[in-house]
C-alpha cells in the first residue's frame, strides 16, 4: 500500500465519529467577524497606512504625480546609491531624473550580482492600510521577488488611493494566488535577542514607501 | 519512531526540578514572556472582532481536520496542477527519506532551511547530517540554537533561554567553523549580533541551490503555501534556490484562500504581538519559465507522524488546530519557570503537554508525565487564537495515562495498560474524583480549574511538583472567564463565541 493510502486511510478512520450529512463548508464556517476595523473615509484610509507603515519603521513619503520623479532621485542621492534595480514594468518617468546607472531585472542575473546593487524602486499590487502592509505580486512593475530581497534598500510607490485597501479580507480578494506574493510590514526585523526588535537581519534593512496621488 | 524525542531527556519532572534552579533561564524566561504578553493583550484589544475571529478560526479548523481526506485530495490535485510533486510521509524516516533523496537528486551537499517545527520534530538535520549533507538554519534565534549545539526552548524563540552575551559567546566561539567567522571584537549589542548573523548567513543564501521549509497554512482550493516570519531568511530561502522541498504536517491545510483572511489577522497579533508580521510569502506550484521567480522545482511532503492518531481521538484532536503562535507558552506559569526544554520536545509548553503526548504516544516516561505539567489554570486557552481547550486535553490524556483505555498508534487501535510508576497521581485523581475523571463533567461548559478548586493540591502531582515546591499555586479564579464571558456578553454574542464544547 502507498503511504498516501495508508494515511488517507487513517485518516478515514480517525473520523469514523463524524457524522455524513455534516454541515457544509459554507455553513459550517462562522464568518461573524467584522470585515474592517472602524470607519473610514478613502482620506482616513491612507493616513491609516501612512501611520501603520511608519508605526513599524518604514519611512514615509507622500507626494503628487507630477513630483515623483524629483522625490525619487533625491531619495536615491540622499541614500548615495550609484545603482538601482528597475523592474521591466515600472514606468520609465518615474525615474527620468534619476543619476544612479540602472541594472534590469533579468532571469540571468545571479544572487550576487543582485547583492552588489544600492537600491531597488518597484511598485505594488496593494497595500492594507489596518496593518501597513505592502504586497508586491511580481506585475512588470514589481519584478520578481528577489529584487525586493537582496539589495538594502527599497524604495516602493502606493498610488493612494486606488492600491490602497482597508483591511486584510480588501486584500486577498485583489490578489491572485497563482502569483508569486510577498507581504511586507516594514523592513526585515529578529526580535530573537532578549526580544529586542532589531530591524533589518536578512531582508533590505530601509524601507521607503511612497504614497503617490494622481498618478 | 524516530527523531522528535531529545535523547537522554528525563521526565518532565527532574527536567523541571533542574531548570527552575537555574536562575538565569528564569530570569530571561520571565523577561520574555511577560513582555510579549504585555504586547499581546494590546495587539488583540486593537480588534473589537477578536471573540468572532476566533471563532471563525476554530470552525475553519474544526471543519478541514473532520473532512481532511477530502481536503488532502484537493491540495494534491491544486498543487500538482501548479507544477509541484507532492509526496506523502506516514513517519518521521519516511520523510528523512524522501527528503534525503530528493537533496542527493540534485547533486547538492548543502541545503539553507527555514525555521521549521516539522522538520525539528522529525530530526531532518540529523538525518541529513548522517547522509554528508549539511543543512544550516537561517532564522536568527535557530542559527544561535544550532551554533550552541542547543535545543529549542520555545516555538517563536527558540533561543528565549540565552541572554545576549551568551549569544555572543556561542557567534565568537562557532560561525568560523560554519562558514565566515563573527567579525573581530564582536560584542553583545543586539544590533552587532544581528549583523553578525546577516553576514554569516548571506554567503550561504547567495550560493544556496536548495531551500528546505515548513509552511503555517497550505490552501486545498488553490494549492497556495504560506510562511508567515519577520528576518526575511524566509524569503531568502523560498526565492532564491533552485529546488525548494517543503515538510509540511496534514493538518495545515484550510479549505479556501478566503480562509487566510481569519489567521493573517490572528496569528500575529497572537504570536509576536504585531499587527502584521513583516515578511509573509505566498507561492503557488513553481513559476514557469518565463517568469522564472523563485524556485523552478517544488516537492511538497505531507508528514503524517502521528497526526492521523491524534485525529482519531475525539477529545484530543482538537490539538490539531494549533496554529503554532506559541501565545500560550507564554501565559503558562508552568513554562515560565520550568523552561521549554524540560518539555523534552519540539512543542513545549501547554501545547507540547497535549501535542508530544498524542503525537508519540505516552509510553516513554517523558511523554507520560506531560500532561502533569500545568496547573490547569485555563490561561493558555483563553489565549488561544483558535479556541483549543488545552486544559481539557490535559485531563484526559492524564485520565489514559492513569487508567489506560482506547488509543489509535500507527493507525490500529491499542488499548493502553495504566501506566507504571503515576500512583502519586492515580491518588490525585482519586482525590480529585468526579469532575476530573468523568469528561461529560466538563463537558458542561465549566472551566476544569475552577470547577474542581477544592480538589486542588497546594502542591501539584507529579512532575508539577519540581515546580510548585518552591512556591505557592496560583490562586484558580473564582469565577471562570467562560462564565464572566457568558454573564457579561453572552446575550450580545448570542453565546457562540467561545469555545464551544458541544
Ligand atoms: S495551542 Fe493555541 S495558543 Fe498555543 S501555540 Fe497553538 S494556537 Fe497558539
Amino acid at each position: 500500500m502507498s503511504s498516501r493510502d495508508r494515511i488517507l486511510g487513517r485518516v478515514r478512520r480517525a473520523l469514523a465519529d463524524v457524522p455524513d450529512g455534516e454541515l457544509p463548508y459554507e455553513e459550517s464556517v462562522a464568518r461573524a467577524y467584522a470585515r474592517e476595523h472602524g470607519e473610514r473615509t478613502t482620506e482616513q484610509t491612507v493616513d491609516l497606512l501612512a501611520e501603520n507603515l511608519a508605526d513599524y519603521r518604514a519611512i514615509v513619503h507622500r507626494c503628487a504625480a507630477a513630483d515623483l520623479p524629483e522625490l525619487l532621485t533625491r531619495l536615491l542621492a540622499r541614500r548615495g546609491a550609484r545603482t538601482v534595480l528597475v523592474p521591466p514594468g515600472l514606468p520609465p518617468h518615474w525615474l527620468a531624473a534619476a543619476d544612479p546607472v540602472r541594472v534590469h531585472d533579468r532571469a540571468a542575473s545571479t544572487p550576487h550580482e543582485l547583492d552588489e546593487v544600492d537600491s531597488v524602486v518597484t511598485g505594488c499590487a496593494v497595500a492594507v492600510a489596518e496593518t501597513g502592509t505592502i504586497v508586491l505580486d511580481g506585475s512588470p512593475d514589481q519584478g520578481r521577488r528577489r529584487i525586493t530581497l537582496v539589495p538594502d534598500h527599497h524604495v516602493c510607490v502606493v498610488r493612494v488611493p486606488d492600491q490602497v485597501v482597508s483591511c486584510v479580507p480588501g486584500a486577498l480578494e485583489r490578489l491572485d494566488p497563482a502569483r508569486p506574493l510577498t507581504w511586507i510590514s516594514g523592513p526585515s526585523a529578529t526580535s530573537d535577542i532578549e526580544l529586542d526588535r532589531v530591524e533589518g537581519v536578512h531582508g533590505p534593512r530601509t524601507l521607503e514607501v511612497v504614497l503617490v496621488s494622481g498618478e | 519512531m524516530s527523531g522528535g524525542t531529545f535523547v537522554g531527556m528525563p521526565a518532565f519532572p527532574e527536567a523541571a526540578h533542574e531548570a527552575v534552579g537555574n536562575t538565569t533561564l528564569r530570569a530571561n524566561l520571565r523577561h520574555a514572556t511577560h513582555t510579549i504578553r504585555d504586547k499581546r493583550a494590546r495587539a488583540v484589544a486593537e480588534l473589537d472582532d477578536w471573540a468572532e475571529l476566533r471563532e471563525a478560526g476554530r470552525r475553519i479548523k474544526d471543519h478541514t481536520l473532520r473532512h481532511l481526506d477530502h481536503y488532502l485530495m484537493r491540495l494534491e490535485e491544486s498543487v500538482v496542477r501548479a507544477g509541484g510533486t507532492v509526496h506523502w510521509a506516514a513517519d518521521a524516516d519516511e520523510a528523512n527519506r524522501i527528503v534525503t533523496a530528493l537533496v542527493k537528486a540534485t547533486g547538492e551537499s548543502e541545503v539553507v532551511k527555514v525555521k521549521s517545527m516539522a522538520t525539528q520534530e522529525i530530526g531532518l538535520n540529523e538525518a541529513l547530517e548522517a547522509e554528508g549533507i549539511h543543512a544550516y538554519e537561517t532564522d536568527l534565534a535557530e542559527l544561535i540554537v544550532q551554533l550552541g549545539h542547543d535545543r529549542p526552548s520555545h516555538i517563536l524563540v527558540p533561543a528565549i533561554h540565552r541572554n545576549r552575551g551568551e549569544i555572543r559567546d556561542i557567534f565568537a566561539k562557532e560561525m568560523a567553523d560554519w562558514g565566515r567567522p563573527a567579525p573581530e571584537g564582536l560584542t553583545d549589542s543586539p544590533a552587532e549580533l544581528a549583523e553578525a548573523a546577516r553576514l554569516h548567513l548571506r554567503e550561504k543564501f547567495l550560493r544556496a541551490k536548495v531551500g528546505i521549509s515548513g509552511a503555517n497554512f497550505m490552501v486545498a482550493e488553490t494549492g497556495t503555501l504560506v510562511v508567515v516570519e519577520s528576518e526575511g531568511n524566509g524569503r531568502m530561502c523560498l526565492t532564491l534556490p533552485e529546488t525548494l522541498i517543503s515538510v509540511v504536517g496534514i493538518e495545515k491545510t484550510i479549505p479556501t484562500w478566503r480562509d487566510l483572511e481569519v489567521f493573517l489577522q490572528t496569528l500575529p497579533r497572537s504570536s509576536t504581538a504585531e499587527r502584521m508580521n513583516p515578511y509573509t510569502s505566498m507561492w503557488t506550484g513553481t513559476t514557469d519559465a518565463a517568469t522564472a521567480d523563485g524556485p523552478s522545482t517544488f516537492h511538497l511532503v505531507l508528514l503524517d507522524n502521528g497526526r492521523t492518531d491524534t485525529l482519531a481521538d475525539e477529545v484530543g484532536r482538537q490539538a490539531l488546530r494549533c496554529i503554532r503562535c506559541s501565545a500560550c507558552l507564554n501565559v503558562c506559569p508552568v513554562y515560565e519557570r520550568a523552561g521549554g526544554h524540560a518539555y523534552g520536545s519540539v512543542y513545549p509548553g501547554p501545547i507540547g503537554a497535549i501535542l508530544s503526548p498524542q503525537l508519540r504516544g505516552t509510553r516513554s516516561e517523558i511523554d507520560a508525565s506531560l500532561p502533569y505539567a500545568s496547573s490547569l489554570c485555563g490561561a493558555c486557552y483563553e489565549v488561544c487564537p483558535v479556541a483549543i481547550d488545552i486544559p481539557e486535553v490535559l485531563v484526559h490524556l492524564r485520565e489514559r495515562v492513569v487508567q489506560g483505555g482506547e488509543a489509535t498508534r500507527q493507525g490500529v487501535k491499542v488499548t493502553l495498560k495504566p501506566a507504571k510508576g503515576h500512583a502519586a497521581e492515580r491518588a490525585a485523581m482519586r482525590a480529585a474524583g468526579l469532575a476530573f475523571a468523568r469528561p461529560g463533567a466538563l463537558r458542561a461548559g465549566q472551566r476544569i480549574a475552577s470547577r474542581t478548586r477544592r480538589f486542588h493540591p497546594r502542591m501539584l502531582p507529579g512532575p508539577g511538583r519540581a515546580w510548585s515546591a518552591t512556591r505557592d499555586l496560583p490562586k484558580v479564579p473564582a469565577e471562570p472567564f467562560r462564565d464572566w464571558w457568558q454573564r457579561t456578553r453572552g446575550d450580545r454574542s448570542g453565546g457562540t463565541t467561545e469555545g464551544n464544547d458541544a
